[in-house]
């Protein structure tokens, strides 16, 4: 059974965002999605000050199975980037929602979290892939 | 659903992975595959590879008809009990499968195929057997685990049967002894020590459970494949394949061309590439930046392509990616040529190196 923190929002690729309430979001994977990708040893950071379309791909993490493409949750642009996976990408695999985030996002407009998913929506997304 | 082996239930007690392979639900992972493949460098795993198809070869034509299926020599064999890889090419000379075939008692021998090619290479050995007075057995009333790592042949031992313990403690590489219907080779797959046991499957599932009581680490097919990555060893399908020879797959020292009368399938064709055209080359890819390598990514010497990657990871013990790939280019090829591979339409910096990485739990290259 995988972990999904009722306070996030997702999508349906496997992304987890929080709203910092300051007009920015972080954004992860969520534990499922590590889970299912295994243990994780590069991930490749998007560039701080990219704009981004909601959908785009923007960040790739490499497991010992394969390479998994990260795609912006919502539009913006990349302020900051979790430069200590460099070192440590496994952090991903053990604290998915914590220190495991990847990037944050200055949100274009307000209403960008339109589509995302609540926890149990998510859950479900989960339980369709089984 | 896939084929299951005798211990998959064992797997998903332990919370196996499961993922498809060849025909068979095999386990991947039981939770870290960085954890078991570090086992395997610094203590011991045990791998099901009950998947794997052996195959006995018997009576009088045995050896000759051995003799023209395989591309190295069985007559190498010089007394029962030993072992050795070869390739089963076709008429292209293209490689069928790989194989390692024990030699088990005149008359007897035991090629071990792998799982994904195993219905077409009986089809293959079958055809190939008309004229000689052989016969062709599936053996699929055995199950097969792998024991591998610097203590793996300690814990196995007193788990063995009595009558072998002693001759196994005894066996050389690629050396193996046989009774109570068990045969242990002094085998692998990881560049470690260890043994692989074919035994009865009714009797396996009391081996598992000895080897893990005994503190030996279940492994999965993912630690099975970053060990023989590191240790250079070459993968079905993926640095081989029935378009490929195996000169052009650095498996030339398989080929046993001696004696020049030998005739085996595959011969002339390889014979005739050998000597008309410049062979690519098989060579080890060390990244030198942070990512990693895959199959099939394009490898650059000063900016022009020049090869393909065969098989690439993440190679736990260097912590770096690790790669073998074919060259063509012989400027390209040598030791410590830097050259780059694209990742995701961007040239990294890699390195030429010889193709075996991790040898006995040591790097046996510099990063």
């Amino acid at each position: 059974m995988s972990d999904i923190p009722n306070d996030l929002q997702y999508t349906e690729s496997h992304e987890w965002v929080r709203d910092n309430g300051d007009g920015t979001v972080t954004v992860g994977i969520t534990d499922h999605a590590q889970d299912a990708l295994g243990d994780l040893v590069f991930v490749e950071l998007p560039e701080v000050g990219k704009q981004l379309a909601a959908k785009d791909a923007c960040a790739v993490v490499e497991s010992v199975k394969a390479a998994s493409d990260i795609y912006a949750p919502v539009a913006g642009e990349v302020v900051t980037v979790n430069e200590a996976l460099g070192d440590t990408p496994e952090t991903i695999n053990s604290d998915p929602y914590g220190e495991g985030w990847i990037f944050q996002l200055k949100l274009a407009d307000t209403d960008a979290d339109a589509g995302l998913f609540d926890a149990e929506e998510y859950q479900q997304v989960v339980e369709d892939e089984a | 659903m896939g084929s299951r082996t005798p211990l998959y239930d064992a797997h998903i007690g332990l919370n196996a992975k499961i993922v498809p392979f060849g025909g068979w639900d095999m386990p991947l992972h039981y939770g870290s595959q960085l954890a078991e493949h570090h086992a395997v460098r610094r203590g011991a795993g045990v791998f099901d590879v009950s998947h794997m198809q052996p195959v006995d070869v018997t009576g009088p034509a045995a050896k000759p008809f051995l003799q023209y299926l395989l591309a190295n020599d069985v007559n190498k064999l010089r007394e029962p009990g030993r072992a050795l890889y070869s390739c089963m090419l076709n008429a292209r000379g293209g490689v069928v499968d790989d194989l390692i075939c024990y030699y088990l008692a005149p008359q007897r021998y035991r090629p071990v195929v792998n799982a994904a090619t195993a219905d077409k290479d009986l089809d293959w050995m079958r055809d190939r057997a008309k004229g000689f007075d052989v016969d062709i057995t599936r053996r699929d009333d055995l199950a097969m685990l792998a024991v591998q790592g610097p203590s793996a042949r300690n814990l196995a031992e007193p788990l063995l049967p009595a009558s072998l313990r002693d001759r196994a403690m005894a066996l050389k590489p690629f050396h193996a002894a046989e009774g109570d219907g068990w045969l242990v080779g002094r085998t692998g797959y990881t560049g470690e020590d260890g043994f692989e046991i074919m035994l009865p499957a009714a009797d396996v599932g009391t081996l598992w459970q000895g080897l893990l009581q005994a503190g030996v680490v279940p492994c999965g097919l993912g630690a099975r494949d970053t060990l023989r990555l590191e240790a250079g060893m070459h993968l079905y399908g993926q640095d081989m394949d029935e378009e490929t020879d195996p000169l052009s797959a650095g498996l030339g020292w398989t080929v046993s061309w001696q004696p020049p009368e030998r005739n085996f399938v595959g011969r002339q064709a390889l014979q005739a590439r050998r000597e008309a055209a410049s062979l690519p080359h098989f060579v080890g890819l060390l990244l030198t930046t942070r990512g990693v390598l895959r199959a099939h990514q394009r490898v650059l010497h000063a900016g022009v392509p020049v090869g393909e990657i065969t098989s690439g990871g993440f190679s736990p013990t260097l912590e770096r990616s690790i790669a073998l790939a074919r060259i063509d280019a012989a400027a390209a090829a040598a030791e410590g040529t830097e050259v780059a591979v694209e990742i995701r339409g961007k040239a990294m910096p890699a390195r030429v190196v010889p193709p075996s990485f991790v040898r006995n739990g040591k790097p046996k290259i510099t990063v």
